[in-house]
């Protein structure tokens, strides 16, 4: 019991969610099979809203799983669809493409662990581990509100010029709804089947 | 239960923690495989009549109660099969995945006030994304059976929960939006008192809403008429065709589990959840409140009993349902979510807005009374999150900083605000302790 005590919880979780997103990313790296490749994202995305999760983020995490977890099931349904070509059932990588994608991931990986270890805060283990497990998330609330514009964090700023921008964020909200129907509008119309009237006449009157 | 413990009892922090979370965890395992003991046998005797034959009579002496243990040895001593064409990782991790995804929304779905697994602030959100994650399993099980009866039934299920997931989401969309929280436990929290206040019968549109909201559930957990990807009359048994014994048993507890959710999920935003038509149990916590004191946590079971026998109800009717109609084509099924559903979901999420924003709600204003205003037993209760506290501030900002200071006569609409407002402050759920 004293050894349970001793470990720290907080650090466990973290270390075991991000060993599984990593090691499930690998999987995709390094399966040949679509389908497989879409599980082991699968786990890989779920294992980083479990991240969230455990930092307290509830909403950032539910949304982790219903955009990105959910998403995947999209291209799910193409690897099965997919797996009809023998191309893909198992897919062989070039030695060319490994080293392609070598230079580009390890350029990025670089970029971020250089940017991730160059803030102080973040290499400095925090001492009030306890408060911060009793801050209660409170994050959805004040996100909608924004988007619908009322800055609730800016309703007790003491400084005029901090309640600056109190619209929030309705603009680029409604620019970004928009931007979104359009896509999807022209999705739908690339989607659709190209039949004209004459070419159903011309298959004797036949609706496709 | 851990702060009860740790301060009560003086245990070390650890070990209440861990007790605490083995309690939760072996309870909410319980209610899926209790559940389904219960549902299986629910299922043949109520199939059973509605054919006009008795069912299960003899296992277990009277009414045959002891079937499903019997049907549960049968699986057991049944042999383990996988196809020589199956993808031997995916087809076992299938049956897996569904469960863990029914269990999981299990986790955040309350059973009275601060009985929850795990107390999550955007618990609806929680539960409608884990529940969206079942279908993986449907697929890969489709997908590694290397059988085109599975991977058809997979296909299925996958254009299926897609569509439905749509009409779901704007249906759900509606008590939240009337409450102005996603906490499932303040939800059901405000619709305490005479069943008026529940938010079925908050108005026309909510109404309508619930029934496209239990539709749209019936599909995306898979149940007859909709159960297209499991037909047995086209695709021998759809997706779990090549599956025997243990690992079909567990798509099945998966499926039972994730009916008792979503029929949960229906009593907590439409028929006040663990508050009963009548409210006998006056002495019932409110939110926020110390659950742990000997009359809180009687109220609090029968709270519990009333919930789960809520949604044994929806369960029924699913059953009920199951064996009435006929299975759609998957061109109607198609068809009803996108042509029927979508609309009339999102015609009523409009219609609440226009409810709400009009004034409708209340007898002294609206021109319309609809069942709540008829029977005015109590007020709604006033229940929300932390950010409507500062009310007061937000009309003072907007006015504008001149006249922001200048006493002013408190109208009506502001008197309930500022009760809103007051009480939100003893409401911030503090999570019962799990």
């Amino acid at each position: 019991m004293i050894v349970l005590a001793a470990i720290n919880w907080h650090s466990f979780f973290f270390l075991f969610f991000a060993l599984v997103a990593c090691a499930a990313a690998m999987g995709v790296l390094f399966s040949s099979n679509v389908v497989r490749m879409a599980a082991y994202l699968i786990l890989s995305l779920a294992s980083t809203a479990g991240l969230f999760f455990l930092a307290g983020a509830e909403f950032v995490g539910a949304m982790q799983i219903m955009i990105y977890v959910g998403g995947t099931l999209v291209l799910l349904i193409f690897g099965v669809m997919l797996t009809a070509q023998a191309t893909f059932v198992s897919m062989k990588t070039r030695a060319g493409e490994w080293v392609v994608a070598g230079v580009v991931g390890g350029t990025l990986f670089f970029l971020l662990a250089q940017a991730a270890l160059s803030v102080d805060q973040w290499r400095t283990p925090r001492t009030d581990q306890a408060e911060l497990a009793a801050i209660e998330s409170k994050t959805s609330a004040p996100l909608g509100l924004g988007l619908i514009g009322v800055r609730v964090d800016k309703l007790h700023q003491a400084d005029e010029r901090l309640k600056q921008g109190m619209s929030g964020y309705v603009l680029p909200f409604e620019i970004i709804s928009v931007h979104l129907l359009v896509v999807l509008v022209g999705a739908a119309y690339l989607a659709r089947t190209k039949k004209r009237m004459t070419d159903v006449k011309a298959e004797g009157g036949r609706k496709v | 239960m851990a702060e009860f413990l740790i301060d009560s009892w003086r245990w070390p922090s650890i070990l209440a923690q861990s007790l605490a979370a083995l309690v939760a965890i072996g309870l909410l395992i319980n209610v899926i495989a209790v559940g389904a003991l219960i549902f299986i046998w629910m299922e043949r005797k109520v199939s059973g009549r509605i054919q006009d034959r008795l069912g299960p009579t003899r296992v277990g002496g009277k009414f045959g109660w002891l079937q499903t243990l019997a049907d549960g040895v049968k699986l057991l001593s049944k042999e383990d099969v996988m196809p020589d064409g199956a993808d031997p990782l995916l087809f076992r991790i299938a049956p897996y995945l569904s469960f863990t995804a029914s269990f999981t929304a299990l986790l955040a779905l309350p059973f009275a006030t601060g009985w929850a697994g795990q107390h999550i602030n955007t618990a609806v959100f929680f539960v409608l994304a884990i529940l969206g994650l079942e279908v993986f399993g449907v697929i890969l099980a489709g997908y590694a059976s290397g059988s085109k009866w599975s991977l058809f039934g997979g296909m299925r299920e996958a254009a299926q929960v897609v569509s439905y997931e749509v009409p779901l989401g704007l249906c759900v969309l509606i008590p939240v939006m009337i409450c102005g929280t996603m906490n499932l436990v303040t939800i059901a929290d405000m619709q305490r008192g005479l069943f008026t206040n529940w938010l079925i019968f908050h108005d026309p549109f909510t109404f309508v809403s619930f029934w496209v909201f239990f539709t749209c559930a019936m599909a995306s957990v898979n149940r007859a008429p909709f159960d297209l990807a499991e037909a047995e009359s086209e695709l021998v048994a759809g997706f779990h065709t090549e599956y025997s014994g243990l690992r079909w048993s567990i798509f099945f507890m998966a499926e039972y589990g994730s009916m008792f959710v979503v029929s949960g999920l229906a009593a907590i935003l439409f028929f006040g959840g663990w508050h009963g038509p009548i409210p006998i149990i006056w002495w019932a916590p409110q939110s926020g409140e110390a659950i742990w004191n000997f009359p809180a946590f009687t109220a609090n079971l029968a709270g519990c009993v009333n919930f789960i026998l809520k949604a044994t109800v929806g369960v029924t009717v699913m059953m009920w349902v199951r064996w009435t109609l006929p299975r759609l084509r998957i061109d109607q099924v198609i068809t009803m979510c996108w042509k029927y559903c979508v609309p009339i979901s999102a015609v009523c999420f409009v219609g609440v807005v226009a409810w709400q924003t009009g004034g409708f709600f209340t007898v002294s204003k609206g021109p319309i009374p609809f069942f709540n205003d008829l029977v005015p037993y109590q007020p709604r209760a006033a229940v929300h999150e932390m950010w409507v506290e500062p009310v007061s501030d937000v009309e003072d900002h907007t006015a504008g900083a001149d006249d922001a200071n200048l006493p002013r006569e408190p109208s009506d609409r502001d008197q309930n605000q500022l009760a809103w407002a007051s009480s939100g402050t003893t409401v911030t759920s503090k999570g019962g302790g799990e």
